[in-house]
């Protein structure tokens, strides 16, 4: 009865042959370079957080530190905060709307095929890829030696006022170079919505503009919400730009007015580790001044990369 | 009467002149607006060209002098100069020149002849001395200064003699760029393997952003975590000399470097058709040989591009290489120190008189980076641009 033996699937046989090793092992190597971006990710963070809280207080956040500012027990980073957070909301000011404009341009007005338009997207994507240094030559260059220092010379300023660095043109500078991650982001959102929506405003007579405003803005105000905050996350912790533009050493107080120089966390954070009389000592305070700046700028992107990762499922369900 | 396109959503004509703009003006304006505005951002790249080449013009032209000792016309032939001579002696603009009455110009030339008078006699002799070291030939080539025993290239913007040759900066940008693309290309791309291959959905949708969120992290936060963290264990695992060189400043140009490579390899592999691999599974491959054999070559032209904008990232970096190590010498060995272009000019741009010598090179140093960026950028746009025409069967 058993004697007839039936052949051998051809498929088991090819299956059980084929446990293959190099598969799994190149496969395994993937998994594990992986594994190792993530552990980098991990220590770093754990690394900042754990060293950095315990000295983290209510008074280290609200204190304007003295001339010598290498020591925890009196310091304070309040005037790093507040410079920081002003140069990045005046940044706001003038990125997020060039930035929306020309989005809208560029998915609602823009012939695919035009030379403007091609020129348009290779700025955008090389804007991208300027290193955050020629950034901060240019706000040099241009805003403090061609536009302020001409500005003084129009209103016969004694001194100069405009043609310094301040707070505007280092906002300016950084509003430049976020431009990019404003107008991709709302790219992405605009063309995420559903082109039967613009097509039924329009067929009830609204007009382009009208449809535009009306009815696709509202829609995309998510992803325009997150290129802001991309934008003001990658400015917050930039400090390339601000060198030459209106980052100060020290201010006695904070800044008031646009012309104003001011002081900036993650330029702190750059003073503290390579200027500290003694290292050793500074590291605890080091530590919590990047904790601080990690989590106004890690905070938002966190916020950022999630509505985006809502964006984008909601055009791949579309396509 | 003139046909209307009837291709697209609306036709346009020149400028949108052609219909519309007087029916509804409001909405031909806003139109225009709307597109002026977005042409800002090409001006902006123009602007940016511009005005960091504008303040190095100066030195492309061959018109600074940066030699200690320099000729002096003594303050009495004031008047046998015509304007072109006094210009280039004073080193002025022709519009600054035109602002400058009489008194200032001999007030200048009169600090000229002091600032000569400062320079020890001894010095006076070196023929280092008479250099004008913003020559090409300085910029670029080896030179035997005095005291040294053979031609060499170096970089020492302050002392008497400045020596501008940028090449040893050259030398350190690539250095600690090529360190860490060594370091990130194999782990970003084996990940972007992972991640757009081999990975469940679910695996993919935790993994992909939380990559992505690495860049979020400000170089300056990864120079402190270099400088405080790496350097110390890295050196008692490689047990070299020098605690902080270019092979630290490499791996952490490399953390940096991860995200940008990454995202575009990903993007390059999920472009991929998934009927590639579903024919390789279905002809007996497994995932991995689909995935090695099948979709990578598919998408091989967009690691490429990853690699060059990775590449573009790494040598623009400035925050970390910076806060790593900064001497500069000449030398290839990583695990000595280096300094990056992008180093020198945010280290050395506070110090720097301006207008001089000094700060034009620096701004021509950002010329160059500005150039160079904009050359790998465009390559790794077109190549991503047409490997995504070539999956979706355009070309």
């Amino acid at each position: 009865m058993n004697e007839v033996r039936s052949p051998k699937p051809a498929g088991r046989s090819f299956h059980a042959a084929s446990f293959d090793y190099p598969s799994f092992f190149f496969s395994g190597l993937t998994g594990l370079a992986t594994l190792l971006i993530l552990a980098i990710l991990g220590v770093i963070l754990l690394n900042i957080v754990l060293n950095g809280l315990p000295g983290l207080s209510w008074r280290f956040v609200s204190t304007i530190p003295k001339k010598d500012f290498f020591d925890l027990e009196t310091t304070g980073v309040l005037p790093m905060i507040v410079g920081t957070t002003i140069r990045v909301l005046v940044m706001t000011i003038f990125v997020i709307p060039v930035g929306v404009i020309t989005a809208i341009y560029l998915t609602e007005y823009a012939p695919n095929t035009s030379l403007v338009t091609r020129l348009l997207r290779a700025a955008v994507n090389n804007l991208a890829g300027v290193p955050s240094i020629v950034f901060g030559l240019f706000g040099l260059g241009f805003f403090i030696n061609f536009i302020g220092k001409n500005l003084d010379a129009l209103l016969h300023n004694p001194g100069p006022v405009w043609g310094q660095p301040a707070v505007l043109w280092a906002s300016l500078t950084l509003a430049v170079m976020t431009l990019p991650v404003v107008i991709v982001a709302t790219e992405e959102s605009l063309k995420a919505i559903p082109t039967g929506l613009r097509e039924a405003s329009l067929a009830l007579g609204a007009t382009k503009l009208e449809t535009i405003v009306k009815i696709v803005l509202p829609q995309a105000l998510p992803g325009i919400l997150t290129g802001g905050i991309l934008a003001v996350s990658r400015a917050a912790g930039e400090v390339a730009p601000i060198l030459f533009t209106g980052v100060a050493y020290y201010m006695a107080s904070l800044p008031h007015k646009l012309t104003d120089q001011f002081m900036d966390l993650g330029y702190h954070v750059f003073v503290l580790s390579t200027q500290s009389p003694n290292i050793e000592q500074t590291r605890p305070l080091l530590y919590a001044t990047v904790l601080v700046l990690l989590g106004l700028t890690f905070a938002l992107n966190f916020v950022a990369i999630i509505i985006r990762a809502r964006v984008r499922k909601k055009l791949r369900a579309l396509n | 009467m003139p046909q209307r396109h009837t291709t697209g959503k609306r036709s346009h004509g020149w400028m949108g002149i052609q219909r519309g703009h007087r029916a509804r003006p409001l909405e031909w304006l806003a139109e225009k607006f709307i597109f002026a505005v977005s042409l800002s951002t090409i001006l902006v790249v123009l602007l940016i060209f511009l005005f960091v080449a504008r303040e190095a013009a100066p030195l492309l032209f061959g018109r600074m002098n940066s030699a200690a000792v320099q000729e002096v016309i003594p303050v009495g032939e004031f008047d046998k100069l015509s304007p072109a001579q006094l210009q280039q002696y004073l080193g002025l603009t022709p519009s600054e020149l035109a602002a400058m009455d009489r008194a200032t110009l001999q007030s200048l030339m009169e600090v000229k002849v002091e600032a000569l008078n400062e320079i020890p006699a001894a010095f006076r002799g070196d023929p280092d001395a008479h250099l004008n070291t913003t020559q090409w030939r300085y910029l670029l080539g080896p030179h035997q200064w005095t005291d040294y025993a053979k031609p060499e290239f170096i970089w020492q913007p302050v002392g008497q003699i400045k020596k501008y040759n940028i090449i040893p900066l050259l030398v350190g940008s690539l250095k600690t760029t090529l360190v860490g693309l060594l370091f990130a290309v194999p782990l970003a791309v084996g990940a972007a393997i992972y991640v757009s291959q081999l990975a469940r959905p679910r695996v993919r949708e935790v993994v992909k952003p939380t990559i992505e969120m690495l860049s979020g992290i400000p170089s300056v936060v990864v120079g402190f975590f270099a400088l405080l963290v790496m350097a110390t264990v890295l050196q008692s695992l490689f047990g070299y000399q020098t605690r902080l060189n270019a092979f630290v400043a490499g791996i952490a140009l490399g953390f940096a470097v991860i995200p940008v490579v990454f995202s575009i390899a990903e993007d390059a592999l999920t472009s991929v058709p998934q009927a590639y691999t579903q024919a390789a599974l279905a002809l007996g491959s497994s995932r991995w040989q689909a995935a090695w054999q099948i979709v990578l070559p598919a998408a091989l032209p967009g690691v490429f591009a990853a690699t060059v904008l990775g590449f573009g990232r790494a040598i623009g970096e400035t925050m970390i290489v910076l806060m790593v190590c900064s001497a500069s010498v000449m030398s290839w060995n990583i695990f000595d120190s280096a300094r990056s272009i992008t180093t020198t000019i945010a280290a050395e741009m506070a110090e720097a008189v301006s207008g001089g010598p000094h700060y034009r090179i620096l701004f021509l140093l950002g010329a160059m980076l500005f150039a160079v960026t904009f050359v790998l950028n465009l390559i790794g746009d077109v190549v991503m641009h047409r490997l995504k025409l070539r999956l979706e069967g355009k070309r």
